[in-house]
């Protein structure tokens, strides 16, 4: 029997759409942009890429993405944010802007432009838990870390005691760019995580 | 842990986040504070928008550091910075503060008459404009980690803009489809690396992101720019020279998010107040004219 390919979206309003949907389709899966509450249907994941967290939260605000991914979350639908993308997952924002829309569904403070101005942006090859193998080359451009308090978060990976790869049941969030290289394994491991049994927490 | 700062795929890559979005001229922390609440993705900061470039002539050099600061001051997304074509020392200015991105503007006037700045010294990264491929590869081989068209900045008049994404995507399909053995006579031709048109090639598409600039004053003109094949729109006058800045600003933004839907486009237009008046740039004269500024 021939397995059917995971459907994965990807928020398409603005940043590194295209990189992410080349990137889910080179790891295996069925890619597909997503602009209105109608393209959740029949995804198992969704992607939240990379861009700016104040343009792309209020865009999912105002084409009525945001309460849809919420509902469609609380049904067992699994994000993974990047950058900008794990902004908007989480529960408080450091150094954002007033009131700025988010998804909110991942407990932990994402520190926004922790690493500093584009003049402090990174490479560093790091170790991220659940992906085997050699180091992973992670790009940090203008990066956010994340504080974790909450034990039902992972921490996955940190740069300087920074925490910059978190899980929390079935959603991802790095504060890297993996879609800029060429290294699919977090891809991969968020295809497994959105296919797999895994449930959301609380 | 291995790690490297400021790698050409970190300034490449902030150009790649920029896709999609709207990069607004302000001169004010207020302008940047609108740009920001309605949606740009970035903003340039300035002394003068091109339109009072223009009107007040003389020559046009980098912003005050403390305008540029207190922009950055005001808002969270990135800022960029125009320095003179060739003048390095105002780009080391630019980086000094820790502008996001220096735009090597033809707007400002030119330092030098020969030589762009070499791009590859610096950490911060630089957008160059462009009017064809050969340009845009020359810029991309000094260092160059976005493109935009030169358009016609401070006009109101999109016409420039349009000429030129045609011509650069025009040659990249050339690119695209030429057998390798005719590629290093394209090079010559074009007076670009024969490294950067293989990669064209490979990519169909430039090395680093298009934009689009120069003369956007209406959503609809963002949009076209879009359909026509630009990743990103700068707005340089187009907003804050208009009736309703917040409005057309805010629109413009929705208008590059569903660029393809006409429906959509039709209401996003509706009762945005004036527009910036334009000027034909077909009976400007040359002198007055930016796009000839660079090589």
């Amino acid at each position: 029997m021939v397995k059917l390919k995971a459907r994965i979206g990807v928020v398409a309003y603005q940043g590194a759409v295209s990189e992410h949907l080349r990137a889910l389709e080179r790891a295996g899966a069925e890619a597909l942009p997503v602009k209105w509450p109608r393209d959740l249907e029949g995804l198992q994941g969704v992607v939240i890429p990379g861009g700016e967290s104040t343009v792309i939260g209020d865009a999912m605000q105002t084409w009525g993405l945001l309460d849809a991914l919420r509902e469609w979350v609380r049904d067992g639908g699994a994000v993974f944010g990047t950058c900008a993308g794990a902004i908007l997952m989480a529960t408080e924002i450091k150094n954002g802007k007033p009131d700025q829309p988010r998804l909110g569904i991942m407990p932990l403070t994402a520190n926004r432009n922790g690493f500093g101005r584009q003049v402090d942006s990174f490479e560093a090859d790091i170790c991220v838990r659940g992906i085997e193998g050699s180091a992973f080359r992670a790009v940090f451009i203008r990066a956010p870390y994340f504080e974790v308090t909450d034990p039902e978060v992972e921490v996955l990976a940190a740069v300087d005691h920074k925490v910059v790869a978190a899980r929390y049941g079935r959603h991802l969030a790095t504060a890297f760019h993996p879609e800029l290289t060429d290294d699919l394994r977090i891809h991969r491991l968020f295809i497994e995580m959105a296919t797999g049994g895994q449930k959301n927490p609380g | 842990m291995n790690t490297e700062q400021v790698t050409w795929r970190n300034k490449v890559g902030l150009a790649e986040m920029l896709k999609g979005g709207v990069i607004m001229d302000v001169t004010t922390p207020e302008q940047a504070i609108i740009a920001e609440k309605a949606g740009a993705a970035a903003v340039m900061a300035l002394e003068r928008v091109p339109a009072d470039i223009r009107q007040q002539g003389g020559v046009a050099r980098m912003s005050d550091p403390k305008v540029i600061k207190e922009i950055m001051e005001a808002v969270t997304i990135p800022v960029m910075a125009k320095s003179r074509i060739g003048h390095f020392v105002e780009a080391q200015i630019l980086e000094a503060i820790g502008v996001d991105f220096v735009d090597e503007s033809e707007v400002l006037t030119p330092a030098d008459e020969e030589h762009h700045i070499w791009k590859h010294d610096f950490k911060v990264p630089f957008v160059c404009g462009a009017t064809n491929l050969g340009e845009a590869l020359r810029r991309i081989a000094e260092g160059a980690a976005m493109i935009r068209s030169k358009g016609e900045a401070g006009t109101g008049n999109v016409v420039e803009a349009v000429r030129h994404l045609r011509s650069i995507l025009r040659d990249v399909r050339k690119v695209a489809a030429a057998p390798d053995d005719e590629l290093p006579a394209i090079a010559k031709e074009l007076g670009a690396p024969l490294e950067l048109v293989k990669e064209v090639k490979e990519r169909g598409k430039l090395p680093v992101p298009l934009f689009a600039a120069g003369g956007v004053a209406t959503p609809a003109d963002a949009a076209l720019l879009m359909q026509l094949g630009a990743e990103a729109v700068f707005v340089g006058s187009g907003i804050f020279k208009s009736g309703n800045p917040e409005k057309r600003a805010r629109a413009i933004v929705l208008a590059v998010q569903h660029y393809d839907d006409p429906k959509l486009l039709a209401e996003i237009s509706e009762d945005l107040g004036e527009p910036m008046v334009g000027i034909n740039v077909s009976t400007m004269p040359d002198e007055e004219r930016l796009a000839v500024r660079g090589w």
